[in-house]
């Protein structure tokens, strides 16, 4: 694979690490609603290198039938990385690791979709990872997020998503690529910052007690600068050309 | 009435105390929260929010104009935009003495056809019911379908069907809304068709825009000298 460097320094004296961002400093992060005139909402995410598009079709009739649920709609998402997303090619069909984070995504969803008031009926989300480099899952949820509300699902809250990890000793915020793969802990939050509950909590590697707490507290601050961009993303949207 | 208007995304709180929570708004400890992207408003006594987004849920009593997509021995079945099928019995098209074996239901309505239909009845449990037992309801015979935005619809119309008024007047043609976002325009002449769907897809471009009426009524005012 890309050739890990052994000798890479992920976290220098002065507190910078290897992309040159400060321990509590995210990745540049850029958000769209909208974009495909086909899906019924839609958003793209820029998060550092990470390129994702999502689409979502909904609610909608359920194809095949037996997987509907009377009593409420069901929530189907997709997460696939294109053959041309990672370093070398990716085969296309989905892998072990695709699966996994479509249900991790969909379970983080769940909390705030108010699928109760469409019974008989699914919403589809479909992630699209144009170009992957740590952190995909974060940046997929925030943004399947921005396209369930472009696509006016009733939401009681957004849902933002960030890792934080550790590297060298040291609490870090937005685990990218390097330090994911040479760094001790990667743990991705999802949290829903109005009503202030964690719907996405994993964690990759080992952390005290104390570490814990504290890699939890800088994950949902990150979480509230994300949510700030997808706030801006909508108005954007919506709102952009208003006079108030 | 509305005393404060807000643009909200869901999660937002709109304000917190003693309101009755109305539409796209739910009630979380003493906050009322947006669920939806929109305009809030709040009232004396509840807050709701008005969509921006989103696709149609039918609601009993609405006027909706659906298309024919299949029928069996018994109904028709008719897209209506939304998450759900609209079911007309045929009871309802050829009355109580409607006998399977005597009557043929593509001989009233054939896949394809436009329906201006009302709801009749709608809960979570079943797919719309849908009438066209009453005036101005059934098969409609000639028009061009247009289609926008549910959030739309009521701008399209206007306050007292203001908006809908000046278009009809300015143009000569009929229009009929559906509260689907499904629009039926006729007219005699090509030149009033195309300038009532034109209309149309400006206001459903152009929905915020404070003073829209002046601007369809100056694209229309212009349109006639020249």
């Amino acid at each position: 694979m890309g050739g890990r460097d052994a000798t890479m320094v992920l976290l220098d004296k002065n507190g910078i690490r290897c992309d040159g961002r400060k321990i509590d400093e995210p990745r540049k992060i850029m958000i769209r609603a909208g974009g495909l005139k086909n899906a019924d909402g839609s958003a793209y995410i820029e998060f550092g290198d990470n390129k994702i598009l999502v689409g979502v079709f909904g609610p909608r009739d359920v194809h095949p039938k037996h997987m509907s649920n009377t009593d409420t709609g069901i929530l189907r998402v997709r997460y696939h990385m294109e053959p041309f997303s990672v370093d070398e090619r990716k085969r296309p069909a989905p892998s072990r690791r695709e699966i996994e984070i479509s249900k991790v995504i969909k379970e983080a969803l769940e909390p705030a979709v108010m699928l109760e008031k469409f019974p008989r009926t699914a919403v589809d989300v479909f992630i699209e990872v144009l170009q992957a480099d740590g952190g995909t899952r974060c940046a997929a949820l925030t943004a399947a997020s921005v396209a369930l509300a472009d696509a006016g699902i009733p939401m009681r809250d957004m849902v933002a998503a960030i890792a934080s990890g550790k590297v060298a000793d040291t609490i870090i915020l937005d685990v990218n690529n390097e330090e994911d793969q040479a760094g001790q802990a990667d743990m991705p939050i999802g949290y829903m910052p109005s009503l202030k509950k964690i719907t996405l909590l994993q964690l990759d590697g080992v952390l005290t007690p104390e570490e814990y707490k504290k890699c939890v507290d800088v994950g949902v601050k990150g979480c509230e600068i994300v949510y700030e961009l997808q706030k801006k993303a909508l108005h954007d949207k919506y709102f952009g050309n208003r006079d108030d | 009435m509305a005393d404060r208007r807000k643009y909200v995304i869901p999660g937002d709180i709109v304000t917190s105390g003693p309101f009755r929570p109305e539409q796209n708004v739910i009630l979380e400890g003493n906050n009322i929260i947006a669920t939806a992207v929109g305009i809030s408003e709040i009232y004396e006594d509840s807050v709701k929010v008005i969509p921006l987004t989103g696709k149609y849920l039918p609601k009993i009593n609405d006027l909706v104009i659906g298309k024919v997509v299949s029928h069996t021995s018994l109904s028709w079945e008719l897209d209506i935009n939304s998450c759900y099928v609209g079911f007309l019995p045929a009871m309802d098209v050829f009355g109580r003495d409607f006998s399977t074996h005597a009557d043929e239901l593509s001989s009233k309505l054939k896949t394809g056809d436009l329906v201006a239909a009302r709801i009749a009845n709608f809960d979570r449990t079943r797919d719309p019911l849908i009438t066209i037992s009453d005036r101005d309801l059934g098969k409609i015979d000639d028009g061009v379908l247009v289609k926008i935005s549910t959030s739309k619809v009521p701008r399209l119309i206007g306050k007292k069907g203001s908006m809908i008024q000046m278009i009809e007047i300015g143009t000569n043609a009929a229009i009929t809304i559906g509260q689907n976002g499904w629009v039926v325009v006729s007219c005699e002449t090509p030149e009033g068709l195309s300038k009532a769907k034109k209309a149309i897809e400006m206001v459903n471009e152009k929905a915020h825009i404070a003073n829209l009426t002046d601007l369809i009524k100056d694209m229309l005012d212009v349109k006639d000298e020249s």
